[in-house]
């Protein structure tokens, strides 16, 4: 076994993990399973690349390469303003399509079917304005530097992994430790009891969709850095995202950013093993497996 | 040129029923039921691909090519394709709604997959050609060929819509809307819910691998980029105009978003440069998409919405009370 599977799988993780705490945040706080979120991953992605060639047009400076990583600040500040960008987005979907099928008080079924035609709309959108080339953030080839037992990294995808890392435990906190999360973890358990006890549901729903977005913003420039932007980035994605929600458990963030990573793990060895043809297989047999042993998850609990 | 014009017709309508087929499937599972299936383009791959191996000629180059009589590969689809979905039914329609969606949308993705991979038994991208077409021996002849072609795909949808009908109307058919407006009342009466779902998601994946095995028949060849998500949105869209949970609403909502599709398409290519096909072609998916949610949000019921269907022994002199219902399922 290539020891350099390893390290494909633990970064195809991790991007994978980011997006499945926004699938997981937004499947047990507004109950449905949303089908759309793969699109806000490949949006961050071309919001970020978008800004990026403006701001390289403006300065040659902020385009320049920092230390050993293949892009320079204009792309830092760029996925700054795009995970603004997307989060404006996912609040504008909300707006115009869940928020409004809410009051009506459509099945979650009707939500699901909804986040179906918003995720073709929102990706054809990106094949009309970007066309379906692949783009790329920078043309540099980064050579990767040996870590010792076989196993090979560029700087940039060692930053992609730090970075993936420090937001999850940035949002287990947020979750865990402060008054939103607490607020957020009690809507998801009853929305009509935290609604008496004076907790302001429409503000959580507001965060978790800009929490949502921001994190697949994150994904989909990592995902753009390490291979390449393309309006299929998301749909490739979901079902990924999915196996890696139900396995870590509906809810759960660590759940799903460990699931992430098993689920790229898993990817990166059935590639060495049976060939990459077969790679989006792999998450399909997951979710069967997960659905037939342990349909909660590994740490999520029984369905109602 | 009236022949021309007689012919395309014939052409355009046989392909809008062979949607209306799917559709029909689809209501089974979602307007009777509600049971949502993501992966409708699996499904329909699913019956292409079994028909076309049961019937094409032996082919050295791959599995099979069995050169079965047409109605066997129809038979033959829908069966396989009925089977793959009660499997998927029995894995997750005891779990949460969406889970079944999350493993349809998956079933979507591995049989695309497969269709791709598999080059010894799919052919691969290229697909498989040479599909017995019914009545070859008049392709000489566009109109008789069209004629006789949509003369085929309207028994189809006739015999469907006149069974469907009668299932519907059937103790069955009742409890099937029992379970999906009440499921406690339902299980209060001793109706296996789980059970009832997963024969009618299995029934309505049987007759979508049909529809896909006929429309296979009538095109002639058969690739994997036919089988993507975008037919699985285009007969979502087709359902929910037409109005879920009504087999008319469904036919008629196949010919009509298949009308428009056809149009806006003619209209696309006619406006844009040569250059900007594929960029128009994306924007004609916007505009369906828009729509789509559109209609979720101001008439969720669709054009026709469901009738009120209740049993044939008391239609006539009760107008649908709720005791008519009940009394009755106890017959199934």
């Amino acid at each position: 076994m290539n020891p350099q599977a390893l390290m494909d799988g633990l970064i195809a993780g991790s991007m994978i993990g980011l997006g499945a705490v926004g699938v997981t945040l937004t499947y047990s706080i507004l109950r449905f399973a949303n089908f759309a979120h793969g699109e806000f991953i490949a949006w961050g992605a071309y919001f970020a690349f978008a800004l990026a060639g403006a701001l390289g047009m403006l300065s040659g400076s902020l385009a320049a390469p920092i230390g050993p990583f293949s892009f320079g600040w204009g792309l830092v500040i760029a996925t700054l303003v795009a995970v603004v960008l997307n989060g404006g987005l996912a609040l504008l979907v909300d707006a115009l399509l869940f928020g409004r099928l809410r009051s009506h008080k459509s099945t979650i079924i009707i939500m699901v079917m909804a986040s179906f035609g918003a995720a073709l709309t929102l990706r054809s959108l990106l094949e009309f304005i970007f066309t379906a080339q692949p783009r790329y953030f920078s043309n540099a080839l980064q050579i990767a530097m040996p870590l010792g037992g076989g196993i090979r990294a560029t700087p940039d995808q060692l930053l992609s992994l730090a970075v993936a890392a420090m937001l999850v435990v940035a949002v287990h906190l947020l979750l865990s430790r402060t008054p939103i999360g607490r607020a957020m973890r009690a809507v998801s358990e009853n929305p009509q009891l935290a609604g008496v006890a004076g907790i302001d549901t429409r503000k959580v729903i507001r965060i978790v969709w800009l929490l949502g977005a921001a994190l697949a913003c994150i994904a989909g420039v990592s995902a753009g850095l390490l291979v390449q932007i393309r309006p299929q980035m998301g749909l490739d994605l979901l079902l990924p995202l999915f196996a890696a929600a139900i396995l870590g458990g509906i809810g759960s963030v660590p759940g799903a950013m460990l699931a992430g990573l098993v689920v790229g793990l898993s990817e990166a060895f059935a590639v060495q093993l049976i060939g990459a043809e077969w790679r989006s297989a792999v998450a399909f047999v997951i979710l069967v497996l997960v659905l037939l042993l342990r349909p909660q998850g590994l740490f999520g609990r029984a369905a109602q | 040129m009236s022949a021309d014009l007689l012919s395309y017709g014939a052409f355009f309508l046989t392909m809008a029923l062979t949607y209306a087929v799917i559709c029909l499937g689809l209501n089974v599972q979602w307007g009777q039921t509600g049971l949502f299936n993501v992966g409708i383009a699996g499904f329909v791959a699913i019956g292409a691909y079994a028909s076309a191996l049961l019937t094409t000629p032996d082919d050295a180059v791959r599995f099979g090519g069995f050169g079965l009589p047409i109605i066997v590969g129809w038979i033959g689809g829908a069966l396989v394709t009925g089977l793959v979905s009660f499997l998927i039914g029995a894995l997750t329609i005891r779990l949460r709604a969406d889970y079944l969606a999350i493993a349809t949308f998956g079933v979507a993705v591995v049989v695309q997959l497969a269709a791709l991979n598999l080059e010894g038994i799919t052919g691969g991208p290229f697909g498989i050609g040479f599909i017995p077409r019914p009545f070859a021996d008049y392709a000489g002849n566009p109109l008789v060929f069209g004629l006789a072609n949509l003369g085929v795909l309207v028994v189809i949808v006739l015999l469907l819509y006149l069974m469907l009908e009668r299932l519907a109307r059937s103790p069955w058919g009742r409890v099937l809307r029992a379970i999906r407006e009440d499921e406690q009342a339902a299980l209060a009466l001793g109706k296996s819910a789980t059970r009832f779902r997963l024969q009618a998601f299995a029934i309505g994946g049987g007759i979508m691998g049909l529809a896909g095995a006929v429309q296979a028949h009538f095109i002639g060849f058969i690739a994997p980029d036919n089988y993507v998500p975008m037919l699985t949105f285009q007969v979502w869209a087709m359902l929910i105009v037409g109005g879920s949970g009504n087999n008319k609403g469904a036919i008629l909502g196949a010919v009509l978003v298949w009308g428009i599709w056809a149009m806006s398409a003619a209209a696309v290519s006619g406006l844009f440069p040569p250059g900007q096909q594929a960029r128009a072609a994306a924007l004609q998916i916007v505009m369906i998409g828009v729509a789509l949610c559109a209609i979720l949000l101001l008439r969720p019921r669709g054009l026709l919405g469901e009738e009120r269907v209740v049993s044939r022994h008391i239609g006539a002199r009760d107008d649908g009370s709720k005791d008519g219902q009940t009394s009755d399922a106890k017959n199934s």
